[in-house]
């Protein structure tokens, strides 16, 4: 039997990279899944962005494991359209246990160019404010189901330390949004505690995925060797897997974690301490 | 199922009840052998509950063998460099390997600092600081040969990230265990060893379920106990549990110490009912 049996999981950012991860390993844990996506391109991002076809991928996989889904296009920054597919989530699948809040974006590579604050605001309302929004559409459910819960919010090495910081707008607000989601899960414990949900942050190196993979990504990684050693993980890996960090989360929303709240968990091949 | 520690080996400090036990065998279920050490003795300076004995190592051993692996026991002492390598040399000449450890062997006593002696002091950090050292520097060299990496497991508390009356020795060699831990992350992510710490809570065992620890929590009352400290335990952690039990930190050290953890090195992961966030 898995070790989430029975409870249902909402994960922001779902139609693939670390947010599918997420939520295939749930579901072998046993979970049924409400996944939200925005699958559309937002125009200070320079990589491209999921699609519909990426979530309905989701759906299939979770759907081979024999899970149940409930999959919506919506983007974190409408909280209604969150808040209703969260809702609808909830009624198909019965409550809400479990919240990833891992939708976010990267805007390096990006040209900047009298356009840095449209930069550094998306930045914030995508990666941070966007958290609160998710967050918010899901724990009065799991308040009034009083049978407690798990939130992990997906922040960054960039949530811990600054190293890296070029005055660009993309890495400022990538930074600034990455430390204000351990401000939102410090405050989150506190308020959630007294209903037995708890809130972690997980901190990733950075991570195989089509946000960071990329040609924009590489380009910005190769121009300069002091960026590249800045950024350079202490463990000899370039960058981990999605699953490294779903193993993570697995872990800290089962019953094993089941007094771990408040912390920030680095899944980071030594980044931080280095 | 395969375990998530299958065919590999734990040198596991302190093994002989409580929290240590719990690593053991926990590790066990999961496939591991154990190399258990335990002092069995008292220690001078520790007064408020009782040590543990080689009946319960004894009583460990017994019981990882229950689950079908191997455990081999010594009795030794963290402080003791020389028997601590001896133990852990033993144990991997006769299990083939070393992959983890868990420095967990630790004491605790409560004294307000002025009235603290020198010797208490001294012994102190000599089994909570020196002796996770010892522990480290007697297996780091196996780790490194084995050439497979491995996972050192600290065990800190929430004394080694907040302060507290009343545990100056005590919060001091806790907040340098966790200098132990970022030294080894960085010096040995070479060969590929990651290195952790975790910080419980308060943890249901005799170190805390003792008299004069009720009464810390409760000075009020002549005649404190278990029952009547639970509430003010409880108000120092965020979730509304009085104490942890040492199940709860094994689970945090397992997935620290199996392949779900590969990429997680120089980490200091508190489980401890939110105490510290509070």
């Amino acid at each position: 039997m898995g070790k989430l049996e029975g409870k249902v999981a909402l994960v922001t950012g779902a139609a693939r990279g670390q947010g599918r991860s997420h939520a295939l390993r749930l579901a072998e844990e046993g979970a049924d899944i409400i996944a939200v996506d925005i699958c559309a391109q937002v125009d200070t991002v320079a990589y491209p962005m999921s699609s519909r076809a990426d979530l309905d991928e989701t759906v299939a996989e979770v759907e081979k494991l024999d899970r149940r889904i409930v999959a919506h296009v919506a983007d974190v920054r409408d909280e209604k359209a969150l808040n209703a597919a969260v809702a609808d989530g909830v009624a198909a699948l019965g409550g809400v246990d479990i919240v990833l809040a891992n939708a976010g974006i990267a805007s390096i590579g990006v040209a900047e160019d009298g356009n840095e604050a449209a930069v550094f605001r998306t930045l914030i309302d995508i990666n941070l404010t966007g958290v609160w929004n998710t967050v918010h559409a899901a724990a009065p459910t799991m308040i009034e189901q009083g049978r407690g819960g798990a939130i992990v919010l997906t922040s960054s090495t960039q949530g811990l330390t600054g190293r890296g910081g070029d005055g660009s707008a993309s890495m400022d607000g990538y930074c600034a949004a990455k430390h204000g989601v351990v401000g939102l899960m410090r405050t989150f414990a506190h308020w959630l505690a007294p209903h037995d949900i708890r809130v972690n942050s997980v901190h990733p190196t950075g991570v195989n995925t089509p946000m960071i993979v990329n040609p924009v990504v590489e380009s910005f990684l190769a121009g300069s060797a002091d960026v590249g050693d800045a950024l350079a993980n202490l463990m000899d890996v370039p960058v981990i897997e999605a699953r490294d960090v779903s193993n993570a989360i697995a872990w800290l929303v089962s019953d094993e974690g089941r007094y771990v709240t408040g912390t920030t968990l680095p899944v980071d091949a030594g980044f931080t301490v280095r | 199922m395969s375990g998530r520690v299958e065919g590999k080996v734990a040198f596991v400090t302190g093994a002989a009840r409580n929290q240590g036990r719990s690593h053991a065998l926990r590790l066990a279920q999961e496939g591991a052998d154990i190399i258990a050490v335990d002092l069995c003795e008292p220690v001078k300076s520790i007064e408020m509950y009782p040590p543990a004995t080689e009946e319960d190592l004894a009583e460990t051993a017994r019981l990882v063998e229950e689950l079908d692996r191997r455990i081999l026991t010594t009795k030794a002492d963290v402080r003791d460099a020389d028997a601590l390598q001896a133990a852990v040399d033993a144990g991997v000449a006769e299990l083939g390997r070393l992959d983890i450890v868990c420095a967990n062997a630790g004491v605790f006593e409560i004294q307000p600092a002025l009235e603290l002696t020198d010797a208490a002091w001294r012994e102190m950090i000599d089994i909570n600081l020196t002796g996770v050292w010892n522990t480290c520097r007697a297996a780091l060299p196996h780790l490194v040969a084995g050439g497979r990496g491995g996972s050192i497991v600290i065990t800190s508390s929430t004394a080694g990230l907040k302060g507290t009356p009343n545990t100056v020795h005590y919060t001091a060699a806790k907040h340098g265990v966790v200098g132990i831990m970022r030294t080894i992350a960085n010096e040995f992510a070479p060969h590929s060893i990651r290195c952790n710490t975790v910080h419980p809570t308060g943890v249901d065992t005799i170190m805390i379920q003792n008299e004069k620890t009720w009464g810390l929590f409760d000075p009020d009352n002549p005649h404190p106990t278990r029952e009547s400290a639970a509430p003010v335990f409880e108000s120092t952690n965020a979730l509304p549990v009085p104490w942890v039990e040492p199940i709860d930190i094994s689970n945090a050290i397992l997935f620290l110490a199996s392949d779900e953890a590969r990429y997680v090195t120089g980490v200091t992961l508190p489980v401890d009912a939110g105490y510290t966030v509070k």
